[in-house]
């Protein structure tokens, strides 16, 4: 650009204008390709909500059903384990389960135990830190990643622990409690999983 | 050079007239000359300059595999398990393309590290070659990319969930996270969608791009020549009376004859563990992925393949307590060491504005987000090393004891954080990760002080060689 007077200053910006909107057309291509890779209509139509038996579950046990390709965590809870739940509110990070709450909490499962009847606990089963399914570890007594275990959940893929309510301990990767899902009981035997009443 | 008045090819026999024919309409004897019997390389290259043809010639063993897999692999998760034991059971040599395949990756990532570690040692990244090394860094990016893609499809446990853990590190990012996550994997969880997807980056998008990066890697290289073990360029002592290095020694055929040696020796270690070992006390191939994958259910032990493990106990390490204790000291120290060291005050009050906002996000975001954000740090830090190097030597036989012993801490840690990302999470090893996160980046925060102080031996005037 030393010497400006051999530049045709009309053909320059003609370039530059011409350069512009085959950027422009470019940029504007590639949003159909980005788009093709979102979820397809199929993959959004299965998130419909699942409906699940839990009468067969004695107390103090756990079963897995599977939502929008998630495990969802029913535990029947026994009297031991919700006492469990209060003596480690010192421990967890979020006791009241006041962080992120429309998202993990909602308004039925905003107490102590976290669901709408204590007896029955009802969670998605994937960590909040990197989408792990943690494992249970219901018995009560020391544990290599906790002495004073109450038991709960233990993600082996980065040691994080839940207790039995899903709340998570304090000072581990996952940052949130385990989310509870949008449920409701259609009997005392069998619950809808991924609808509440609200929604209903 | 019009085609009539190229001069015909001589020496080749017979073939003269098809070479004569073929230099006068493609630059072939131009280029044949030009990068390989007039490119002329230092004469003492060692032990450690193998790795660079050999990295090479893993990738062509991986393409040539690679395309045979595809033959017989299908990219669906309800068959792409039973596909890869179809091939490893029903498929003529089957087993013997898949071993190949999956025994390639971890060789190429063996080179490659060893490869670095040469530029580590000899300062091959420094000026003029700074772009060749940012190439090669891009390589290693790729490369990563190509078998964080490509281990997802035998669609094993481990296959699933560390895409699981992987995919979910971008869930993280403020804002935008959770969207990004779904976008790449095209669902809500790891699905049929994910894997097919990534089948398609793993056998065409990423090898395009790691091919076009190999052959820019291998201009710049050509552009500016090689360096060696002394770090003195060859281009200073030239013969006056043939303009040629007086230390050069043409690529070929000297260098292709040892790098020729080299591949033979290399295919007989890689061919023991093919034949022999080829899961490698699972280190290669992890018991867990001969189990399909669960959705459902996460192993009870999950660990990424060896190559990525250093990386992945940063990732673990970076609790509550390290960012509290560890980052934000370490980034009010590291702010107070660069105003000091700086002389402009505007660039002083830059530093100490990115400090503080440094400092405001470690103590408002999570944890995790710090994780991951230390965790590609960890790699992409590598390609600051010709800035962050200021000793006035380039080689390690010159430097002074305190780039030495940087270099040796550096190098333990580098392995012990990879021997505890294999290993389950307890205090004491995190407490360990911890420690050798601190001396992984301490040895490139404080690179420009200690390479810059550090009592060096002077160079040489030529290159040295018994």
């Amino acid at each position: 650009m030393s010497d400006q007077s051999d530049v045709n200053r009309g053909r320059r910006n003609l370039v530059i204008a011409g350069a512009c909107a085959g950027g422009a057309v470019a940029v504007g291509t590639a949003v159909p390709f980005a788009a093709s890779m979102l979820p397809s209509e199929r993959a959004e139509a299965l998130g419909a909500p699942v409906e699940a038996d839990i009468g067969q579950l004695a107390p103090g046990e756990m079963t897995t059903f599977e939502w929008r390709g998630q495990p969802v965590w029913v535990v029947r809870r026994t009297q031991e384990m919700l006492e469990g739940i209060k003596k480690v509110d010192g421990k967890v990070a979020d006791p009241k389960s006041e962080r992120k709450r429309s998202e993990l909490t909602p308004e039925y499962a905003r107490n102590e135990y976290r669901s709408i009847k204590p007896e029955y606990l009802v969670v998605v089963g994937i960590c909040t830190h990197l989408g792990c399914s943690p494992q249970d570890r219901f018995k009560a007594g020391p544990e290599a990643f906790e002495r004073d275990w109450t038991g709960g959940f233990y993600c082996p893929c980065h040691g994080s622990l839940f207790d039995l309510a899903g709340r998570v301990y304090k000072n581990k990767p996952a940052p949130d409690n385990l989310k509870v899902p949008p449920y409701t009981y259609l009997s005392d035997t069998r619950i809808l999983i991924g609808e509440d009443k609200k929604g209903a | 050079m019009p085609a009539a008045e190229k001069q015909a090819v001589t020496g080749a026999g017979s073939f003269n007239g098809l070479l004569t024919w073929i230099d006068q309409r493609f630059p072939l004897m131009e280029t044949w000359r030009s990068h390989l019997t007039e490119y002329y390389a230092p004469k003492n290259f060692n032990f450690w300059y193998y790795f660079g043809s050999l990295a090479l010639f893993v990738l062509v063993i991986q393409i040539v595999t690679g395309i045979f897999l595809t033959m017989n692999y299908k990219p669906d998760a309800a068959q792409a398990f039973a596909s890869v034991e179809y091939i490893m059971r029903e498929v003529p040599w089957g087993w013997w393309i898949r071993y190949m395949h999956s025994t390639g990756a971890s060789f190429f990532f063996i080179c490659v590290y060893l490869h670095m570690f040469r530029a580590m040692l000899y300062g091959s990244y420094r000026k003029p070659r700074e772009l060749l090394w940012i190439f090669g860094m891009l390589i290693f990016l790729c490369l990563m990319a190509e078998a964080f893609f490509g281990y997802l499809l035998p669609w094993g446990q481990m296959s699933y969930w560390g895409a699981q853990v992987i995919v979910n590190l971008f869930d993280a990012i403020p804002v935008i996270g959770p969207d990004l996550a779904i976008w790449i994997r095209g669902d809500f969880v790891v699905s049929d969608a994910t894997l097919n997807r990534f089948f398609a980056y793993h056998v065409i998008a990423v090898p395009l791009a790691l091919l076009a990066l190999v052959v820019a890697h291998l201009l710049a290289l050509h552009e500016v020549g090689s360096s060696n073990p002394d770090g003195v360029e060859i281009k200073k002592a030239m013969d006056p009376a043939t303009g040629r290095p007086l230390d050069g020694i043409p690529f070929h055929p000297y260098y292709t004859v040892k790098d020729t040696f080299g591949v033979v020796v290399f295919l007989i270690v890689f061919s023991i563990v093919v034949f022999f070992a080829p899961e490698a006390g699972g280190y290669f191939l992890e018991y867990n992925n001969f189990i399909p994958a669960d959705p459902l259910k996460t192993p009870a032990h999950i660990a990424p393949v060896w190559y990525f493990t250093p990386y992945y106990s940063i990732l673990r390490a970076t609790t509550d307590e390290f960012v509290l204790w560890v980052l934000a000291p370490g980034v009010i120290a590291f702010a107070v060491l660069l105003i000091w060291s700086l002389k402009k005050s505007a660039t002083r009050i830059v530093v100490g504005v990115i400090a503080i906002a440094l400092l405001a996000g470690l103590l408002k975001l999570d944890a995790k987000v710090w994780g991951v954000v230390l965790m590609g740090a960890s790699v992409m830090i590598f390609f600051l090393l010709p800035w962050l190097d200021q000793s006035p030597v380039k080689s390690i036989r010159y430097k002074g004891p305190l780039t030495k012993a940087a270099l040796t801490l550096f190098v333990i840690a580098f392995f012990v954080l990879g021997y505890l990302g294999t290993e389950s999470v307890t205090g004491e090893r995190t407490l360990a990760a911890q420690i050798g996160t601190a001396v992984y980046f301490l040895f490139f925060f404080l690179m420009p002080w200690y390479s810059k102080m550090d009592k060096c031996r002077p160079e040489p005037e030529r290159v040295t060689s018994k």
